[in-house]
């Protein structure tokens, strides 16, 4: 498939990604993000945070691990504590005392995963709260009020999300509403120098829908482009092709900001085909329930083979958690009822998704991705060439070859 | 190791504890607590955030009920608890229960001992004990014992009598085992005393107990509600003056701070830090002040809110422990709306992690949405309040003003 060449952005808007280095192979890119709370290197993963907090590790400890860049969600926070609050508390970096930068979502991605509590008309999106049945509109307006609130460096537009399951004439009509919503944002928005509103590119699994998704919203003067409505139930093959469908059309001097994938393989293929940025709950979320990211996969430590493994998790890992404890221990302490035995995970998983990133960063800017690539996946499932199928037909189409 | 007495005022023991651990070189002050754990672990906290807390003691507490069940693997590792829970440097002595969660009575037979694990019952032998022990290697463990005396409302003579005679043969025959093996040679053994509430019992155990190569003592069978406490006072101090000087006393159930004070001016030494983690679980952040020093009204104003706010504790509702499952005067409950909007620390001028980086309103947001950091931060401050709480008694003592301390704390307690 013949790279389709990017468009150069014609806004005048000062451009916070700078390039630092890109693959001569494939679609990968090292980069630069310049924030107001500083600078963030590329392609990075950002841990979830969602409601003001890394789960059970401070802000001292998230720090500690190099983090630079982490998620609040404004569907959560606008319920609780709700933006008046957090504004007096000098937005969201002060109420949880975070020095580094946050992006916030925008609450459109509860529509999908509280679809049962939700309602959308063009106006917006009705949500009934589960806490006390109260309802509230969500709209691009109020989505971006409370985000304004907030104060996070990054901000996302409201986008009517499908799931990316759903077929016919629904994800048509919520293409067209994320363009109307996404121009409403821009409009709404009271902070354009403080804050960085990103559109959402959507589409669902239809080409033709996100080819002209891309179109129209490249035409607006946003700082950076995210690809949504993808990370759900659709098959790997088809979730590949629309990423590198909307690589291929962002311009190339903005981030591409990649929702809700984090899964190691995912991650690398997906800087291949040229995203810079990644979210995703799935590292934290594993730890709490036992599970250690490795660059094998993962150990269930609450599995009875651990119990007498008086190796770290991984040898190689620099985190706290590595340095000081073992399978075994970690094993018999996820056994107690002590929640220490979650954040020790926590803190590993994230040490670990954060090492792979900057080994992937390492890798383009010394002019070897490709090499580091079939390593990588060599480590993961044994022999490169025993790399799914979807993400060794992926990689393809941007020219590396495994094995 | 030794114990050197600095003072003794008013029953009360200031000093140190020194040539303490494996190289011996390790020092404790008495009056002092010893870290908590669960499972070998401070609760909610790791190595990182522990060490974020100033004054954490050098001797930590671990539960046999936590880690009877995992000896085959720690006898697999060979290398002692300590280094496999992550503190080869901390002094570590072993406990047999959990002062939080105590176990079900009944299971003391003259031969053995019972412990509740994850896994259900650990059945212990005197020599299935000392196996344990062995390959936990702790610094110091209480001895076998047979603690049920005070299990039932009214304890029976011939219970309390029972228990002074199984504890005293179970430590015989701990000792016994321990002159047989070079490994268990290296960790001391705490002799424990019974009694029940039977002041003969009680003096019989404390005198006996006394007669042997122990090197510190544990006083068993004086927890409970603050009352029953009150009622067992004088029993304390009949049974500390029995006991040689320049050993330690422990004392396991009792960590409430007016019930500290209560048992340092009769002669009790080290005590549990379970109560900062009581008060973390219920949502709560110690603030009761202990700066004795002049200007009380107004830091206790500052501490707890506005003046309105007594709190009335049920003393005679909780039966089985002095762990009081309520909320005490000398904390805050973060849970109440009040604190929806406090941008202030937990407690002014607290040095501890939670204090100089997050505010009332940020707990409360953890704790309304059930956050796990809730239990981080809130941990990390009430260790470190109480510790501080030790680290002024001490120095109330040093400059002889206890009293002032004590007055201050006894206001608080209502």
């Amino acid at each position: 498939m013949a790279a389709v060449v990017s468009p150069t952005s014609l806004e005048s808007a000062p451009r916070i990604m700078r390039l630092v280095a890109e693959c001569s192979r494939s679609r990968a890119r090292a980069g630069e993000l310049r924030l107001p709370h500083g600078p963030v290197a590329t392609p990075v993963f950002m841990p979830v945070g969602t409601q003001a907090t890394m789960k059970g590790i401070t802000a001292e400890q998230l720090d500690a691990l190099g983090c630079r860049i982490c998620l609040g969600n404004t569907y959560h926070l606008g319920l609780r504590p709700g933006p008046e609050l957090i504004q007096k508390a000098r937005g969201l970096h002060g109420f949880m005392n975070w020095p580094h930068n946050l992006l916030t979502d925008s609450g459109g991605f509860q529509m999908v995963s509280l679809v049962s509590l939700s309602e959308v008309t063009e106006e917006g999106v009705r949500f009934r709260s589960p806490y006390d049945g109260d309802e509230t509109l969500l709209s691009p307006e109020r989505s971006v009020e409370i985000q304004n609130a907030l104060g996070s460096d990054i901000i996302m537009q409201l986008d009517d999300v499908v799931s990316s399951t759903v077929t016919g004439p629904r994800v048509e009509e919520a293409m067209y509403r994320s363009i109307r919503w996404l121009d409403r944002c821009i409009a709404a928005h009271q902070r354009p120098d403080k804050q960085n509103l990103f559109a959402i590119i959507q589409g669902g699994l239809d080409a033709d829908l996100r080819a002209t998704c891309l179109e129209e919203m490249t035409k607006r003067d946003v700082p950076g482009f995210a690809i949504g409505g993808l990370s759900g139930g659709e098959s790997k093959g088809q979730f590949w092709r629309m990423v590198a469908l909307s690589t291929s059309r962002l311009p190339k001097d903005k981030p591409r900001y990649l929702m809700g994938v984090g899964y190691a393989t995912d991650l690398v293929v997906c800087v291949a085909l040229g995203c810079d940025m990644f979210d995703c709950v799935f590292p934290t979320r594993t730890a709490r329930f036992g599970s250690a990211l490795v660059p094998t996969g993962n150990l269930q430590l609450k599995k009875k083979q651990y119990e007498k493994d008086f190796r770290p998790i991984d040898p190689e890992c620099a985190c706290p958690t590595c340095q000081k404890h073992s399978r075994a221990f970690l094993h018999t302490l996820l056994h107690s009822d002590n929640t220490a035995a979650l954040h020790h995970l926590t803190v590993h998983n994230i040490a670990y998704q954060l090492r792979l990133m900057s080994a992937v960063r390492a890798s383009i800017v010394e002019k070897r991705f490709p090499d580091f690539v079939r390593d990588f996946m060599g480590t993961m499932y044994g022999d490169p060439t025993l790399c799914p199928s979807w993400a060794t037909e992926a990689l393809a189409s941007v020219g590396i070859t495994l094995g | 190791m030794k114990l050197s007495l600095t003072k003794v005022v008013n029953g009360c023991r200031l000093g140190k504890i020194k040539n303490l651990g494996k190289t011996g070189d390790c020092t404790m002050d008495i009056p002092g607590c010893l870290l908590y754990t669960k499972t070998g672990s401070a609760p909610h906290l790791t190595h990182h955030t522990l060490h974020k807390i100033h004054g954490v003691p050098a001797m930590a507490q671990l539960t046999l009920s936590s880690l009877a069940e995992h000896h085959e693997v720690l006898a697999e590792y060979k290398e002692g608890v300590g280094k496999f829970i992550g503190m080869p440097e901390s002094l570590l002595y072993c406990s047999l229960h959990d002062p939080v969660s105590p176990c079900p009575a009944g299971y003391v037979t003259n031969k053995s001992v019972s412990v509740w694990g994850v896994g259900g019952r650990v059945e212990m032998t005197a020599s299935k004990f000392m196996a344990i022990q062995q390959v936990l290697q702790p610094d110091w463990f209480q001895c076998l014992s047979d603690g049920e005396a005070t299990c039932d409302e009214a304890t029976s003579i011939k219970r309390a009598r029972k228990s002074v005679d199984r504890s005293l043969l179970f430590l015989d025959n701990c000792l016994k085992l321990q002159e047989e093996s070079e490994v268990l040679q290296k960790s001391v053994i705490i002799g424990v005393i019974e009694g029940g509430d039977v002041m003969e019992e009680r003096l019989r155990s404390a005198r006996e107990t006394a007669k042997r190569p122990v090197g510190g003592f544990l006083l068993d069978g004086f927890q409970g509600t603050a009352t029953t406490l009150e009622t067992r006072l004088h029993l304390l101090s009949s049974v500390t003056a029995e006991l040689p000087e320049h050993k330690p006393r422990l004392i396991c159930g009792v960590s409430q701070p007016d019930e500290v004070l209560e048992c340092i001016e009769r002669g009790v030494d080290l005590f549990e830090s379970f109560f900062p983690y009581l008060a973390t679980e219920r949502g709560c952040a110690l603030t009761f002040s202990f700066d004795y020093q002049p200007i009380p009204e107004e830091t206790l104003l500052q501490q707890n809110g506005t003046e309105e706010e007594v709190k009335y504790v049920d003393q005679t509702k909780s039966k089985t422990t002095s762990c009081n499952q309520e909320i005490t005067s000398f904390e805050i409950n973060l849970k109440e709306k009040k604190y929806q909007e406090d941008f202030d620390p937990l407690v002014r001028e607290c040095p501890c992690y939670c204090c100089k980086n997050h505010t009332r309103a940020y707990i409360h947001h953890l704790l309304v949405t059930n956050e796990l950091l809730a239990g981080v931060l809130l941990m990390m401050h009430n260790f470190e309040h109480y510790f501080g709480f030790f680290q002024a008694i001490r120095e109330a003592l040093k400059s002889d003003r206890l009293a002032q301390l004590k007055e201050l704390i006894h206001r608080q307690a209502s």
